[in-house]
């Protein structure tokens, strides 16, 4: 088999989410249908116009040593700890080159945040202004650098063969995932960490994205906020953390006896040009991305049983994605559960890509599809069977499911993923 | 004015707090590089919150003298009658 046609399966994961320390909890508290968004009690948001998010479930401070903590953006500290479940969940033991299954020349790093170290960034620019030249951190440079989360899980799994970030807002961390498949695609490497992160509740970024009218300001109803597809939704709620997945080709992850919890069928990318923020309304881009997809995999729209919907609960861009859903598998939308798990953690912007995956991977390898939550009345326009109230059990036999990433930018990724038969 | 076991001393809990090395560890031999877990970033940290601490400053062009934290005592100690 040539290089270019390798086949690429999950083999661990991992994730620090509002729903959770780990992907466990996480899944647990989607199959649940429990919301992650709280009050922001912070003194800071008491006077903002919108004051919920999805916060973290556990402080990295709890989990990481303080010398090292200190040293890393939050963003950095979510993607690091995720990283190392999903490295100790695929079941290495050591950094690359200490566990001899795997050679850190032949190990890649790829993982994606949307702002990058935006409380560093601006925590420092305070310190500057109110403690003088001086008291400036000498790690600021190396924690607010968008590539630090990547550069710090590359450092601590000895990872050789590349370590990158691409870019993209909302789909970075979708398209963090499709550069890894790309890398054990193209024989760059035989495994590859991937994911996204973000950590940007801080005042700035809520009043920006309040100000551009795209956050829910129901700040009396933190965990009724993020409704996708019910007609009283009015904007993302931000939410904060990192998924991250080990991309393996399936003949090292044989060689070592991996478990495999499903395969990567392959990625659909493409680019509005539309509008530096509003979705192409209707959906032409997304639509291009999902006929990229199956034009260049084998993947059958017959197949796909679970769309875990990029559905941020924007008036806008839920309809959108249907529509682009519709426009290219038709009556096949029909048999495919669409969960919209924003509903639950929030928008993790650059992270959601990471945790979306690990929920879709999870979804297939458990067969079951979590809930939308808040969906009490439903958008007519979002023409779909949405997986309300509570989660859906997924047929027997080979099963496919996307997971689907749009960003800021005009940004479309879609990522197949197929259950994994033993 | 500080003696150099008081110096020391103070050095060893900035270098608990900054790289996480017991204060028992920070004697006089150690090198900050490769005993103590202080990189070059993490040693200007350092530097400045010896600063703060002893009311002394100590310029960037020397801080690449200090190897050792006997190094930063003497620097210290001299500096301080200086000053």
């Amino acid at each position: 088999m040539s290089p270019t046609n390798r086949t690429v399966v999950v083999t661990g994961i991992g994730a620090t989410t509002p729903l959770g320390g780990d992907s466990a909890s996480t899944w647990e508290a989607l199959l649940a249908g429990r919301s992650g968004v709280r009050p922001l009690e912070q003194d800071w948001a008491a006077e903002l116009p919108v004051r919920i998010a999805a916060q973290i479930a556990v402080e990295p401070g709890e989990v990481l040593p303080r010398p090292l903590a200190r040293k890393l953006d939050r963003s950095a500290q979510f993607a690091l700890i995720a990283a190392r479940e999903a490295w100790a969940d695929a079941g290495f033991t050591a950094k690359a080159g200490e566990d001899p299954a795997v050679d850190p020349d032949r190990l890649g790093a790829v993982v994606a945040s949307g702002i990058g170290g935006v409380t560093t960034l601006l925590g420092q620019y305070d310190v500057l202004k109110e403690q003088g030249v001086r008291k400036v951190s000498p790690h600021t440079v190396p924690m607010l650098m968008p590539n630090s989360p990547a550069a710090n899980v590359g450092i601590d799994i000895n990872a050789r063969a590349g370590v990158h970030t691409p870019v993209s807002a909302c789909a970075s961390g979708a398209e963090a995932i499709g550069y890894a498949v790309e890398m054990i695609r193209t024989g760059r490497a035989d495994v590859v960490v991937a994911g996204g992160t973000e950590a940007a509740v801080h005042p700035l970024p809520i009043v920006a994205f309040g100000n551009m009218m795209a956050m829910s300001k129901k700040n009396d109803d933190p965990q009724g906020a993020s409704r996708p597809y019910d007609a009283g939704r009015d904007g993302f709620v931000l939410g904060e953390g990192a998924g991250v997945v080990v991309l393996e080709s399936v003949e090292h992850a044989r060689a070592r006896g991996a478990r495999v919890y499903a395969e990567v069928i392959g990625q659909g990318i493409s680019a509005d040009a539309h509008h530096i923020t509003q979705p192409e309304p209707t959906g032409r881009g997304i639509a291009a991305a999902l006929q990229h997809l199956l034009d260049g995999s084998d993947l059958k729209p017959a197949e796909i049983v679970h769309v875990n919907a990029h559905a941020t609960s924007t008036p806008q861009g839920d309809v959108a994605e249907i529509k682009a859903l519709r426009q290219v598998f038709g009556d096949d939308v029909d048999h495919m559960a669409v969960s919209a798990t924003k509903s639950m953690t929030g928008h993790l912007l650059g992270g959601a890509g990471g945790i979306e995956t690990v929920a879709s991977v999870l979804a297939l390898y458990h067969r079951i599809a979590p809930p939308t939550i808040n969906l009490v009345d439903p958008d007519p326009e979002a023409d779909a069977d949405i997986v309300r109230d509570k989660p859906r059990p997924l047929p027997e036999g080979s099963i496919a499911a996307l997971n689907d990433s749009f960003g800021f930018g005009g940004h479309n990724v879609v990522l197949a993923l197929r259950s994994w038969q033993v | 004015m500080a003696t150099q076991e008081e110096i020391v001393a103070g050095l060893a809990d900035i270098v608990n707090e900054i790289a996480g090395i017991p204060t028992e560890d920070v004697k006089l031999d150690k090198s900050f590089t490769d005993d103590l877990d202080v990189d070059s970033l993490s040693m200007v940290e350092v530097v400045v919150a010896a600063e703060e601490q002893f009311g002394v400053k100590i310029p960037d062009d020397d801080v690449k003298n200090l190897k050792t934290v006997g190094d930063a005592a003497d620097y210290i100690l001299k500096a301080q009658q200086k000053a």
